[in-house]
């Protein structure tokens, strides 16, 4: 039944699809096709979570061989939400970003383009079905490569530096990745993530061992944008297609994450005794420091795209830093905020498609008085904006609150963790309404206020994000039982 | 009364909000809108009195986004009174708003209204709110959408001034009251507010001080010191909205709150054998004196009348820290009290703003012979503030001063007789020269009254705080039944 090989699907499909786009003569057919592979691939995700949430962990053996002989695909609640955020992301940035891209790509170039685009939603949704550690790595290297196109495919040269740079450090962080892994295959002989969990017992604290944890560890961080290992994501963002920025910055970090944590809690917590202390004492400092530094410099932001990227580098502090606490509170905090964040800042990435669509820049001088002018997505804007900072009511006031419980309850330090989020929060109100003034409280360049606001189906979609932030605020019974469900798996048997 | 009706208290501002919002080309019929929504409002809350003065506690939750932290709403006699106060004062504003905004040609109109509706909606949910976090959503909510409302006029001052306002009260509340929320929550399973509170035997020692701070500074909106310097940078928002801000919802959603937490969530006995929770009476006693002293120092009638809030709202706080049966009820009226004297004060200055745009002290000499209904609608205000009996100020002060004497408190005496004097001292002058004395060299007084839907407005204030002295019996039954758990 085709409902058993949903699994395979999830990556078949828009990989198989992608050869078809680029076939395609027109940016209009090509863009066409992707968001139809994009909206199919988000409807079995969802078919999937459902199958998951209904009977536990689904497993599949690609071509009937079984794992570790063959390659096994695992789908569990984890993963599912993983996928779950990486097809509604493409669907959103592709449904909103239409004209926006037809801007920013070349015609011709177009289909290529889209190409790249589903073949980098084919490797990050690769990474998260994967069951063995070899192939997330080869999903993680597709995703990577068509990712990059994805970044410098549009008109700007800037962004040609900004990814070569992302490649430096992201070849060097799959390298590590790929050292880490070659020193487990050597002494455990397997590549699956349960194999290897199962025999690592045998070998636990032999040197090869703890240095695998340790390349594994630090590559997947690179490649996360934990700080100081961020350099390369703020210039990524700013000068990739604004429709391109809201897809990558609302998943590809947050995927990395998911194997990050997959790694270091499915194999190693449990079997190599000091490694969740030593996980903690590596990821904590640099969590807080992200969290605080990244907003601080957010603040001084004079492009609107930066700013919202070094907040991303903030916020993937928080995730980390409740990673980094190894409760069962703070994984349910990790994995509720993965899920609130991209909706927050996909959201807020769509919001400037729209503005840039309408006044050619995003730098903040060319903003000014566009909540005037555009009414509609500005309130938008100021909705998921509000999500971001954490007010009760919106998604992001779900996570944070699991954040901070999974923090008090945290050996000690409480107090002091409690404070650098209470101050991160703060600097995120201070960045952001720099911003909310600039737009409601100045003139627009020209002095006139002429409304021009985007095509009604964008500004639809605008709000359909926007709206979600409340409703996963008031309702988030669907991330918390990902959320959950997500974390039982990750603790296994330890609880 | 079915319990659905309670959300519909929130939604009925909300709908109004929006039906404005898209009302917005025709004046007439968009201030209509508000008007009959503020009416309808009103008959709603109004018509829950009787039955929770008879003792029912209707409940009902919307939705549980996490296992113990649900959005909950429930009426309680302290709730019950804030939504009637909130909701009544309400349509006089938006009468009196009407005239203000057209008298003075302000722009953006449209915006205004539909803030205001807002900010009743939150009003109401912080009324309602059976839990803290409820409480919390519609705290924030509250602040946000007074926030267009304080910037109104847009002009950079304005924008720094709203700026301190919305960072005070946000950064408080973000920083000190959420922390304290997940504190609660974490030692004691729920933050639902329940009657004899929640902390007792989960908290002992100094953190019982320390977390009813963090609540107590949380909560910028009571204007504890040092947390008050939005209040006097807010004055630069139109009259009405300074009207909202001290009377309406604004100040009165701040020390609802902190006698709402102080009553269900530390429980009045609880604390009352906390040792560690006195500092806060010291403080308020503080932020009394200082700000009436402030006060007296201020030359511009809105400023004056801003500090003077600030240590009226003390006088609830402290009030309700004596922990005593007599003082809670003092605490609980002194907010509808102050509530009816403070906005006659403001309907006033802005009246005077509006028919001759006088803002400062020295000019309000003579004043009285060319607007006497609004300088005495003025007077009776401050005799309220001041506490002289027949006004609705004296019923406050005799219940916290007796209630004071029950706790055998001397500083809280001390600081009522003191404050009282302070109060008489800065408001006793303005009245006399306003009435008396011929008017100062160089200032024009070729105006007369405001215009009639400010003069409506602030006659039935002033008429109110009167009529207060006289009718209060209702309100004190409904607030009897606070105290009645606890030992006299």
């Amino acid at each position: 039944m085709l409902a058993d090989h949903l699994p395979a699907l999830q990556v078949a499909l828009p990989l198989l699809t992608a050869p078809l786009v680029i076939l395609l003569r027109t940016g209009f057919l090509a863009w066409l096709v992707a968001l139809l592979a994009s909206l199919c691939s988000l409807g079995l995700a969802m078919l999937l979570t459902a199958t998951v949430l209904e009977t536990g962990t689904q497993h599949y053996a690609v071509g009937g061989w079984l794992p570790p002989m063959g390659i096994g695909l695992t789908v569990d609640g984890l993963s599912a939400l993983v996928l779950l955020l990486i097809t509604g992301a493409s669907s959103l940035a592709l449904a909103g970003g239409r004209l926006s891209l037809r801007k920013d790509i070349d015609n011709r170039r177009a289909p290529m383009f889209y190409g790249a685009w589903l073949i980098s939603m084919a490797g990050l949704c690769g990474i998260a079905v994967a069951g063995d550690a070899f192939n997330v790595f080869v999903f993680m290297e597709i995703s990577a490569l068509a990712t990059y196109v994805l970044i410098a495919g549009g008109r700007d040269r800037r962004a040609l530096s900004a990814v070569f740079k992302y490649l430096i450090i992201g070849t060097i962080g799959a390298t590590f990745y790929l050292i880490g892994v070659g020193f487990l295959y050597m002494m455990t002989g397997t590549l699956n993530f349960a194999d290897i969990a199962l025999r690592l017992d045998e070998v636990t604290e032999t040197r090869p061992i703890v240095i695998a944890a340790g390349f594994i560890t630090i590559g997947l961080a690179l490649k996360a944008a934990i700080f100081p290992l961020h350099v390369w994501l703020p210039r990524a963002y700013t000068y990739a297609p604004n429709a391109a920025t809201v897809f990558i910055a609302a998943c590809s970090t947050k995927v990395v994450i998911y194997v990050l944590l997959r790694f270091n809690f499915e194999v190693f917590h449990g079997n190599l005794p000091g490694h969740t202390d030593l996980f903690g004492v590596f990821i904590i400092p640099l969590a807080l420091a992200g969290i605080v530094l990244a907003s601080a410099i957010a603040i001084f932001q004079t492009n609107l795209k930066t700013m919202l990227a070094f907040s991303s580098v903030a916020q993937i502090g928080y995730i980390a830093l409740a990673a980094g606490l190894t409760s069962e509170a703070g994984l349910m905090a990790a994995l509720l905020h993965m899920f609130n964040h991209a909706l927050a800042k996909g959201t807020l990435f769509l919001c400037v498609v729209a503005f840039v669509l309408t006044s050619g820049s995003a730098s903040m001088d060319s903003l000014r008085g566009i909540g005037k002018r555009m009414p509609w997505t500005m309130a938008a804007f100021l909705v998921a904006g509000l999500s971001l900072v954490g007010v009760p009511g919106t998604a992001g006031f779900i996570s944070k609150w699991y954040l901070v419980v999974a923090v008090i309850g945290w050996d000690g330090w409480g107090a002091a963790l409690v404070a650098a989020i209470v101050i991160s929060s703060l600097m995120a109100v201070v960045y952001l309404w720099r911003f909310v003034e600039l737009a409601y409280y100045s003139e627009p360049p020209g002095g006139e206020v002429v409304p021009m606001e985007v095509s009604r189906p964008l500004r639809c979609l605008i709000w359909f994000a926007a709206l979600a932030n409340i409703y996963f605020g008031l309702f988030p019974q669907l991330p918390l039982a990902l959320a959950r469900s997500g974390t039982e798996t990750l603790l296994g048997g330890l609880f | 009364m079915p319990e659905y009706t309670l959300p519909l208290m929130l939604l009925l501002p909300l709908l109004g909000a929006i039906v404005i919002a898209f009302s917005g080309r025709w004046p007439n019929i968009r201030e209509a809108v508000s008007l009959v929504t503020a009416v309808s409002l009103a008959i709603l809350v109004f018509s829950w009195f009787p039955a929770i003065s008879d003792g029912a506690r209707p409940q009902i939750t919307l939705s549980e986004p996490l296992p113990g932290l649900s959005l909950a709403l429930s009426l309680e006699p302290l709730g019950m009174m804030f939504a009637c106060i909130a909701s009544f004062l309400w349509i006089i504003n938006t009468i009196y708003s009407i005239g203000y905004m057209r008298g003075n040609r302000e722009k953006n109109q449209t915006r205004f209204y539909v803030c205001f509706a807002l900010a009743i909606a939150a009003a109401m949910g912080i009324a309602l709110a059976d839990n803290l976090f409820t409480l919390f959503l519609f705290y924030e909510i509250l602040t946000l959408s007074t926030y267009p409302l304080v910037a109104h006029k847009g002009d950079a001052k304005t924008i720094a001034s709203a700026r301190i306002y919305l960072g005070v009260l946000l950064a408080t509340s973000i920083g000190l009251l959420l922390p304290a929320i997940i504190w609660t929550y974490v030692i004691a399973g729920t933050t639902d507010f329940t009657v004899g509170g929640i902390i007792e035997g989960k908290l002992e020692g100094a953190a019982v001080g320390l977390l009813l701070g963090l609540f107590v500074f949380g909560i910028g909106k009571a204007a504890v010191m040092p947390m008050h310097r939005w209040l006097p940078a807010a004055m630069v928002a139109p009259t009405p909205v300074s009207a909202l801000l001290h009377a309406v919802a604004v100040v009165k959603a701040g020390v609802f709150s902190v006698t709402k937490i102080i009553i269900y969530i530390f429980g009045v006995d609880f604390l009352f054998s906390q040792p560690s929770a006195q500092w806060l009476q010291y403080m308020a006693a503080f932020t009394i004196i200082t700000a009436s002293v402030v006060a007296l120092y201020q030359t511009n009638l809105k400023r004056m009348l801003a500090y003077s809030t600030i240590a009226q709202l003390s006088y609830v706080i402290m009030a309700t820290v004596i922990l005593k049966p007599l003082a809670e009820i003092g605490a609980a009226v002194h907010i509808a009290a102050h509530a009816f004297g403070k906005i006659t004060l403001f309907f006033a200055a802005g009246a005077i703003y509006t028919a001759s745009h006088k803002t400062e002290l020295w000019q309000l000499a003579g004043i009285g012979r060319r607007m006497p209904i609004t300088m005495a609608a003025f007077t009776i205000g401050a005799l309220s503030m001041i506490g002289v009996p027949p006004t609705a100020g004296f019923v406050s002060k005799w219940f916290i001063l007796a209630g004071a004497f029950q706790a055998e408190n001397y500083l809280a005496i001390f600081t009522i007789i003191a404050s009282t004097a302070l109060n008489a001292m800065y408001f006793l002058p303005i009245i006399y020269f306003a009435w008396l004395s011929p008017p100062a060299t160089g200032v024009d007084m070729d105006h007369g009254e405001a215009p009639g839907a400010i003069l409506l407005a602030l006659s039935v204030t002033a008429g109110l705080t009167i009529l207060f002295f006289f009718f209060n019996q209702p309100l004190l039954d409904l607030e009897g039944q606070l105290v009645e758990s606890l030992p006299l």
